[in-house]
């Protein structure tokens, strides 16, 4: 089996867009030059260059966002406030999660706010009724921004064992950042949900489902 | 349950209202005519089943007629059970309601929310119920769903590689509608 | 019909969007003052009500007046989904409806279907049954007294019974391997054999659970704002939770000793010997201590289940009904057309209707199932005892204070799932 080996500096790298350097390691670094020279780097003219003062302060702008966003997302990540929000039997686990065995405080997030004003995290837990679905998406509107749903179990992320005329998917009137299979999902599921949550804020502090939905910018910033 | 002989028995004293006994799995079942299922309740309340367990609908598609409501009666001292069935046609499904209590007998407050249950799922109206409104079913709805030929509905699974169409197809409905 | 429609249309979405303000007439000694009735929208979001269930209170200053419980919001169309599975299918759907006695709701179907096929339970299976029954009781309890608790602002109670709870979790999780939902209840019996070390691990918990059951008592009936909330409020006779069709232990509390296992013995009920907890006053106290005093119950009985455990099979050996052995599967012709049969079409029940009612922590647990002899039930329907036991609630409350109106619905232990189906 031959073994191939590729340096990993700029000049090993694959294209700048592709993340990945040819080594099978997935490793993606904000190479200052990519930084310094923003966009132009990625685009098909690669000959716009920043001089001067201009560039001092893209630079400045650039560092500074960067890592106060990663502050920023480091500390909304660890600090969710889920929304005392149970509906059937996964609410049941959802307890179980918060209970002493699988302890949700560990991580910060046994704070569970009965007001949606005051909560960023709804977890769905259990299967929303036709009659539930315009009461959720109250709830879910009243929330302030950022705010995340995790759709907990298979009826609300997938219609679960029920496939029929009183129930409603999750998706189908508000967006959810994370699914979690299972019903109901064990504690130790539910946690990996909510780990993944955190992970997904941590490191893209655009908040998920905007990108994906083409909606970014659409963040009400008080 | 009372025995075969004790079914007939009862059944003899209800008269012209009972149609039809079954003693099916030693279990007794009286079927009664529906205009008379006030009379028949208090007739049976005075024998001693005084506690309303059940009330329940069935649909008997495509055997008419098909809506069957079924009330399950309690003899907590005998500890013996026995069922009153009543059949009414789709195109006039009324039954008197049990729950209000007359000047000839107190009612079965336990009727009502359970009578409301059966008009949301089956149709069957209940004359003289104090508020017979949809109760599991959001009020506006249209259709009873526990009838056998109303579809059982569902909606396809969302994946996440269908989203991003979904919403397009979505907006257009909303932008052309 | 149609003009009544509209009518209700309009009607329900004004009421939807109001707050009514009312003059009441002041024919009481309070002269000269006056009152308006208020009323206020409880839930269905709201960290009280167990599970989404919306209160209308109409309230005159803090005293409740009326109250108007609606509930369809966790509606799941449980009954209808039925008709369209097979016999064997419909227990995890008929599972999910009171989704804190899971166990029972699949007694409660598979007692039904048993009586119209004319299946004989064997022994050991029935005692199998009767051990998870009363562990799911406990674990339902449990879940009670913790969320009750909470309600009234003891949180460390809740802890507590989770603490428990993830006890008996782990014994459903080493007999059928799921914690929630087990499907552990077949037609003819259970799904499989305990495992070995589930009678040592469950006798380990036996011998822990009465001291940690000592322990709530004494933390509760110690505190004075407990005592204070529970004793005296909203009481309610028995003949008015009779006309009700209140069962189980609110109709315990209430005095009426009434419980199917010692009425109407089902599954090996009568083999044992256990007390009936009942009340006196029918006040929130006597609903709390009776539930609470049910723990020690149930877990005597499981002693003597497990000390009395009968050797045999522990589903029916009737192959029309319960799946041959896998092993069988590969010497036996027959096996393999039962296993063949019973997987793809299912067993076919002979045409009829049963109503089969067993006792659930939260009253008489019924299962209607018609069928008409095809491989699918016509018609299944659970008469859920929260139910009908929500119709309790108006007359308890009236007249009393909105704390008490929490603390009651809290006794009251409403499951949703188990009310909207």
């Amino acid at each position: 089996m031959e073994i191939k080996r590729e340096p990993l500096g700029p000049a090993g790298r694959g294209s700048p867009g592709s993340g990945l350097s040819g080594t099978g390691l997935r490793v993606e670094r904000l190479n200052a030059e990519q930084m310094l020279r923003g966009a132009a780097l990625e685009g098909p003219n690669q000959s716009a260059h920043l001089e001067g003062a201009e560039l001092e302060r893209y630079v400045q702008e650039r560092v500074l966002t960067t890592t106060l966003d990663s502050a920023v997302a480091w500390a909304r990540s660890n600090s969710f406030f889920p929304l005392a929000f149970g509906l059937a039997c996964c609410a049941m686990e959802q307890f179980h999660t918060a209970g002493p065995r699988m302890d949700i405080a560990r991580f910060g997030f046994e704070a569970f706010r009965a007001s949606p004003r005051q909560a960023d995290l709804i977890i769905l837990a259990g299967r929303v009724s036709i009659k539930m679905a315009p009461i959720i998406r109250r709830l879910y509107d009243q929330m302030l921004e950022p705010k995340w749903a995790i759709s907990m179990g298979a009826c609300c992320s997938s219609m679960g064992v029920f496939n029929n005329y009183a129930l409603v998917p999750a998706d189908k009137f508000m967006p959810i950042d994370v699914h979690v299979p299972g019903c109901p999902p064990r504690p130790e599921a539910l946690m990996h949900g909510v780990l993944k949550l955190r992970k997904l804020v941590q490191d893209d502090p655009d908040m998920g489902w905007r990108a994906r939905y083409d909606a970014v910018g659409t963040e009400e910033n008080i | 349950m009372p025995d075969a002989t004790g079914l007939e028995l009862l059944a003899a004293e209800l008269g012209d209202a009972a149609l039809e006994t079954v003693y099916f799995r030693d279990r007794a079942t009286v079927v009664i005519d529906p205009a008379k299922i006030r009379a028949v309740l208090a007739a049976l309340r005075a024998k001693g089943y005084t506690f309303l367990a059940s009330v329940h609908g069935v649909d008997y598609y495509p055997e008419g007629p098909r809506l069957g409501v079924m009330y399950e009666l309690l003899d907590m001292h005998k500890v013996d059970r026995i069922t009153v069935k009543l059949r009414v046609p789709t195109d006039a499904p009324s039954v008197e309601s049990v729950t209000n209590a007359t000047t000839e007998d107190p009612g079965w407050p336990t009727a009502n929310h359970q009578e409301r249950e059966v008009y949301d799922m089956f149709g069957v109206v209940f004359e003289g119920h104090p508020d017979l409104r949809r109760i599991l079913m959001p009020e506006d709805y249209e259709g009873h769903p526990q009838r056998r030929d109303f579809p059982i509905g569902g909606e396809p699974v969302i994946f996440t590689r269908d989203e991003a169409g979904l919403l397009e197809s979505r907006i257009e409905e909303g932008t052309g509608a | 019909m149609s003009s009544t429609e509209e009518r209700t249309l309009s009607d329900y979405r004004r009421r939807e969007q109001s707050i009514t303000l009312s003059p009441l007439e002041t024919q009481d000694d309070r002269s000269g003052e006056h009152d308006e009735l208020l009323t206020l929208n409880f839930g269905p979001h709201h960290p009280a009500t167990h599970g989404v269930l919306r209160l209308l209170v109409t309230l005159q200053a803090e005293i409740v007046r009326d109250i108007k419980p609606i509930i369809g919001y966790v509606h799941t169309g449980i009954e209808k989904t039925a008709e369209d599975k097979a016999y064997w299918k419909v227990i995890p759907i008929v599972e999910r409806m009171d989704y804190l006695s899971y166990y029972f709701n699949a007694m409660a179907y598979c007692g039904a279907v048993e009586t119209l096929a004319e299946v004989e339970v064997p022994k050991r299976a029935q005692y199998l049954r009767v051990i998870h029954l009363e562990l799911n009781r406990i674990a339902s309890h449990l879940i009670w007294l913790g969320t009750s608790a909470l309600d009234l602002g003891a949180v460390s109670i809740f802890l507590y019974c989770l603490r428990e709870r993830e006890l008996i979790l782990d014994l459903f999780e080493m007999s059928s391997g799921a914690r929630m939902h087990t499907r552990y209840f077949q037609v003819g019996g259970v799904i499989e054999d305990i495992p070995a070390g589930f009678e040592s691990k469950l006798r380990k918990f036996l011998e822990i659970m009465p001291a940690r059951a000592d322990e709530y008592g004494a933390i509760l009936n110690s505190n004075e704002i407990v005592l204070q909330r529970l004793r005296g409020t909203c009481p309610l006779d028995a003949d008015t939770l009779l006309g009700l069709g209140v069962s189980g232990p609110l109709l315990r509390a209430a005095g009426n000793p009434w419980d199917l296992r010692k009425a109407d013995p089902y599954c090996s009920y009568d083999e044992f010997e256990f007390k009936i907890p009942i009340g006196t006053v029918g006040d929130n106290y006597d609903r709390f201590a009776v539930r609470l005093a049910e723990i020690y119950e149930s877990v005597h009985i499981i002693e003597q289940a497990l000390d009395g455990l009968p050797e045999g099979p522990h589903i029916t050996e009737d192959r029309k009904i319960a799946l041959p052995p896998r092993h069988e599967l590969a010497t036996s012709m027959e096996a393999l057309i039962h296993h063949f049969k019973l997987v793809t079409e299912g067993m076919r029940v002979p045409p009829g209707e049963v109503y089969f009612p067993i006792e659930s922590p939260r009253g008489e647990l019924g299962c209607y199932v018609r069928s008409d002899g095809s491989s699918k039930p016509a018609r299944v329907h659970m008469r859920d005892p929260s139910f009908v036991n929500l119709q309790a609630l108006a007359p308890m409350v009236r007249g009393s204070y909105i704390a008490d109106m929490i603390a009651t619905t809290a006794m009251l232990d409403p499951i949703l799932g188990g009310i909207d189906r």
